[in-house]
């Protein structure tokens, strides 16, 4: 029975333990629930959870752990000869896989019987064509070892599910005879009940703590696998980036690194100054009716997706730029030759971040006390000196924070650098020239078609994995000055 | 001391005229440093809005185009003996009879047309002016004779697709110039056009198959469309809504409501303000390597979109229905508890229904970033894929490979054609459309359902 079938089943026995439960509870109190020690609904949610919860815990690791084991023993069958490396042995494995599904389908399109797939042999029948002819497509001639490796594969396969499909609804009867055998009047169901609900609630806090770590470990792991085959020293310090997919890459991160910083500082270098007088205008200065309309109006940018940035850099903002600095420009400077450019990406980023910058640093100017304003305005300042020398300074640490927080989104961001900072990892300090950043790469080494196993792809994990600790700890202590910063004048 | 005698001013220093009503240098630049600063606040609240209404100008303008599309209406004669020869009006064994059966009528049609019209024909090959429609043409005959077979024998008018030069040569993004180093159309083909279109018998209208329409491949950019990868994102945003919204309001009860104070409350909360802060790239990396490497689901599969930027949004969702859950007021919890709910009940029976809108309208907003998200899906494949196929079905929408709407825009402003630019800008006309509602929805949500205790 396929898993979907048998969590259909589970559902429908928890929902009959609801029932049941309700009615047997209702019973022996002869319907009279005032003597029972919670209300009925509370016996049948009780009965209901021990049928569903156990019977589909045991579904869940057993769905994870069975395709492992079987793929171990499996493994263990295919001869040393047919494969050099573990990446060839998890090609072979994706075949044994691939012919194991297709003889799947085949019996079930009827092109074969039974016994026929079982006792299949691959001197008298081309199992290529017949796999072809069902839809599955296998890339090289399937050889006896193979065929032999995927009939196992089936076989336990076949043996496991047939355990699980018994075993979990075994389990969810069980549950449910137990959880109705315990309902009595005074059993204490809402107590059990809540305690149940309050295991789930805990379970889907913990998805967080869960998230991060399957991010973690996904980078980790990789990562690992990629200073396998290429040194960490050279990664971390080389100076040129140049994969090629044939092997013989220069995969150093230095140009991506300084590509990234480049576009970056250019994005803050807009965003800040325009976003913090934005924000001091916004918060000190401006009527109500202004407010009411540029607040929101600069807020609309903040909620424009990426990919619509992305696409204002590549076909307005880069054809823009070479008509003032390009070759033919207005300014006849020549600095520019093609419309993606450091420059172009980094001016669109820093329009993306003018609300980001704005509205934290709004936060954080309006929760200076106004009492240092009032202060500063008695003894005769006027209002920008006192918001030069009283509120700015009071406030800075948080719009430290701020900024930092900004970079850290400027250093994640994607689609508009793919989009409109070129491909080519350069070091260079023209801001009109083409340049990469870690994210770009990381999105054309695992977009192309190539093997997960090659150090071309696994170095975006090693890309990611930066990309995530650096940002990380941009955002902890961003966070750490934000909230102390608050901690004063609170 | 005798100093004591010395006048003020003595010291060279000019005497303060002290009158309030004239202003001394110093004030009048303190005053000018104060209207300066001003201006500068000004000039950075305008520089933003010029930024947001350049980007608007620059979407409308280069978008509305992809909304109509310019047609040719040319009646084509079907022959029996070319499209049937064994006149049993067979669907099946019409089949046989391939697109390039039918591309001969076209040139014919298109001819006669011109004779009829007394237009000059100036070209050698009559397949010349096959360029001028689309190369799916001849496939939408084939498709309508194949549906109606007993149109055969008769002349049919068909409103036939122009090609994506001829396209952009009505709405004005191709030239004559350009057309120079452009081999696929030539400058006679655009004096026809010019003749067609007085007749009538080219015009430009509404283009619904942009969006509803499948994308096409790269060379006909003319019947590209959004509706599939429209149904993606759909399936997607089912994904994230059924698993994001009870988890994400299960998680901030458990962390509003009972969580103690302890370590691993507290490692919750910083986890949850971290991967808030992670950029979404990294949730794609994420997705690949847990669900397509580990896991072992479909490549480009509306499931694993949404459980990525399930993953994605959850943290936003948190936040904000905790905060909806911290604004509902003690005394209601009070009040619940004083008549003898357990805590459990206080929680779902009374504050969680208080609670509603607000979570709602976090919800919403959550769903609106995840519809917007691109960078996770390339990851996972949902790019380089040709949406060209309506999922025929829930589980084959949820799991057959298919595109996303945002995916799909940087698709189309991949293939670096200005046909295709022009529909990555319709596209996000469409995308907007749809944050905007959603936007929309969640205000009038909090102005109609927002209580202030």
């Amino acid at each position: 029975m396929p898993a979907l079938w048998i969590f259909i089943a589970v559902l429908v026995l928890a929902v009959l333990g609801f029932v049941l439960g309700r009615q047997r509870a209702l019973a022996m109190v002869d319907g009279d629930s005032r003597h029972l020690h919670s209300l009925p609904n509370y016996y049948g949610f009780h009965v209901g959870i021990w049928a569903l919860v156990p019977a589909l815990l045991v579904l869940a690791v057993w769905l994870i752990v069975q395709p492992m084991l079987i793929d171990t023993s499996v493994q263990s069958m295919i001869p040393d000869t047919s494969y050099a490396t573990d990446g060839e042995l998890s090609l072979v494995m994706s075949d044994v896989r691939r012919v194991a599904d297709g003889l799947d389908l085949a019996v079930e399109r009827g092109a074969l019987t039974v016994e026929e797939a079982a006792t299949l042999d691959t001197g008298a029948t081309d199992v290529r064509a017949l796999l072809g002819n069902v839809g599955v497509a296998i890339g090289s001639d399937v050889q006896p070892e193979v065929l032999e490796a995927a009939q196992a594969y089936r076989a336990s396969t076949a043996t496991g599910n047939m355990a699980r499909t018994v075993i979990v609804l075994l389990l969810a009867l069980a549950g449910l005879g137990w959880a109705l055998r315990r309902t009595a009047p005074n059993f204490r169901a809402r107590n059990s009940v809540e305690k149940a609900t309050l295991g789930l609630l805990i379970a889907a806090a913990s998805i967080a703590i869960l998230t991060t770590l399957g991010i973690v470990l996904s980078l980790i792991f990789n990562t690992i696998e990629f200073f396998k085959l290429y040194p960490a020293s050279e990664f971390f310090f080389g100076t040129t980036w140049a994969p090629s997919f044939g092997g013989g890459s220069e995969l150093g991160i230095l140009p991506l690194f300084w590509g990234t910083f480049y576009i970056s500082l250019i994005a803050l270098a807009v965003a800040v100054p325009i976003g913090l007088f934005a924000a001091v205008y916004l918060s000190e200065y401006a009527g109500p009716k202004v407010r009411a309309v540029a607040k929101p109006m600069l807020e609309v940018l903040a909620g424009i997706p990426t990919i619509v940035y992305g696409l204002f850099a590549l076909v307005t903002v880069g054809p823009m730029l070479v008509n003032v600095f390009g070759n033919e420009g207005a300014l006849g400077l020549g600095w520019m030759s093609g419309g993606t450019a450091v420059m172009t990406a980094g001016l669109v980023m820093g329009i993306m971040l003018i609300p980001f910058v704005s509205s934290l640093s709004d936060d954080i100017i309006n929760s200076v006390p106004q009492a240092m304003r009032d202060g500063s305005l008695g003894l005769g300042a006027t209002k920008s000196e006192t918001l030069k020398q009283v509120v700015l300074p009071a406030a800075l640490p948080g719009i430290v924070g701020a900024v930092l927080l900004a970079a850290s989104r400027a250093i994640g961001e994607t689609m508009i650098v793919v989009m409109g900072a070129g491909a080519a990892a350069r070091l260079s300090l023209n801001p009109f020239e083409a340049m990469t950043t870690v994210t770009a790469k990381i999105v054309s080494q695992l977009t192309g078609d190539a093997d997960f196993a090659s150090p071309e792809a696994l170095v975006a994990f090693a890309l990611g994995m930066t990309l995530f600790v650096i940002t990380l700890g941009l955002n902890i202590f961003a966070l750490y000055i934000v909230r102390k910063y608050r901690e004063q004048y609170e | 001391m005798t100093d004591a005698t010395v006048q003020p001013g003595a010291e060279g220093r000019p005497v303060k005229s002290g009158s309030l009503l004239e202003q001394d240098a110093r004030t009048k630049r303190r005053n000018a440093a104060e209207a300066r600063f001003k201006f500068y606040g000004m000039a950075a609240v305008g520089i933003g809005v010029i930024f947001l209404i350049l980007l608007l100008v620059s979407i409308v303008r280069n978008g509305v185009p992809a909304f109509t599309q310019t047609f040719v209406t040319v009646p084509i004669y079907l022959p029996e003996d070319k499209l049937d020869k064994s006149g049993v009006r067979d669907p099946d064994v019409m089949r046989k009879v391939t697109t390039f059966g039918y591309a001969p009528l076209l040139d014919d049609a298109l001819v006669t047309k011109l004779e009829d019209n007394g237009i000059e024909m100036p070209f050698a090959k009559p397949s010349k002016l096959r360029d001028m429609v689309s190369s799916s043409a001849a496939a939408q005959v084939r498709d309508t004779v194949l549906a109606n077979p007993d149109l055969i024998g008769q002349t049919v008018d068909f409103k036939l697709l122009a090609s994506s030069r001829v396209d952009g040569y009505m709405k004005g993004r191709v030239t004559r110039e350009s057309l120079a180093r452009d081999k696929n159309l030539d400058a006679e083909h655009l004096d026809i056009v010019d003749q067609l279109h007085e007749l009538g018998t080219l015009e430009r209208s509404f283009n619904w198959a942009f969006i509803f329409g499948s994308d096409a491949s790269e060379s006909r950019p003319e019947q590209a469309g959004l509706g599939v990868s429209m149904v993606g994102s759909l399936f997607m945003m089912i994904v994230v809504l059924v698993l994001s919204l009870p988890i994400g309001v299960a998680a901030s009860i458990y962390l509003e409501e009972f969580a103690p104070k302890n370590r691993w409350t507290d490692l919750i909360e910083v986890n949850i303000s971290n991967l808030a802060a992670v950029p979404s790239i990294v949730f794609g990396i994420l997705g690949l390597a847990v669900f397509i490497q580990f896991a072992h689901l479909p490549m480009s599969a509306p499931l694993v979109g949404g459980l990525v930027l399930t993953l994605m949004t959850l943290p936003t969702i948190i936040i904000s229905t905790r905060a909806s859950l911290k604004a509902v007021p003690p005394s209601i919890r009070d009040a619940a508890l004083g008549v003898g709910a357990s805590k459990m009940q206080s929680v779902f029976h009374h504050v969680l229904p208080l609670a509603m809108p607000g979570i709602l309208t976090g919800t919403i907003l959550g769903l609106a970033q995840a519809l917007g998200e691109t960078a996770p899906l390339l990851l996972i494949g949902m790019v380089g894929f040709i949406a060209s196929n309506m999922p025929d079905g829930v589980a084959a929408g949820f799991l057959s490979p298919n595109s996303a709407m945002p995916a799909q825009i940087y698709e189309w402003a991949k293939r670096a054609d200005p046909a295709y630019y022009e529909r990555a800008w319709g596209g996000i006309i469409i995308l907007l459309v749809f944050l905007m509602t959603m936007n929309i929805i969640a205000i009038l949500l909090r102005r109609r359902f927002e209580r202030r205790w």
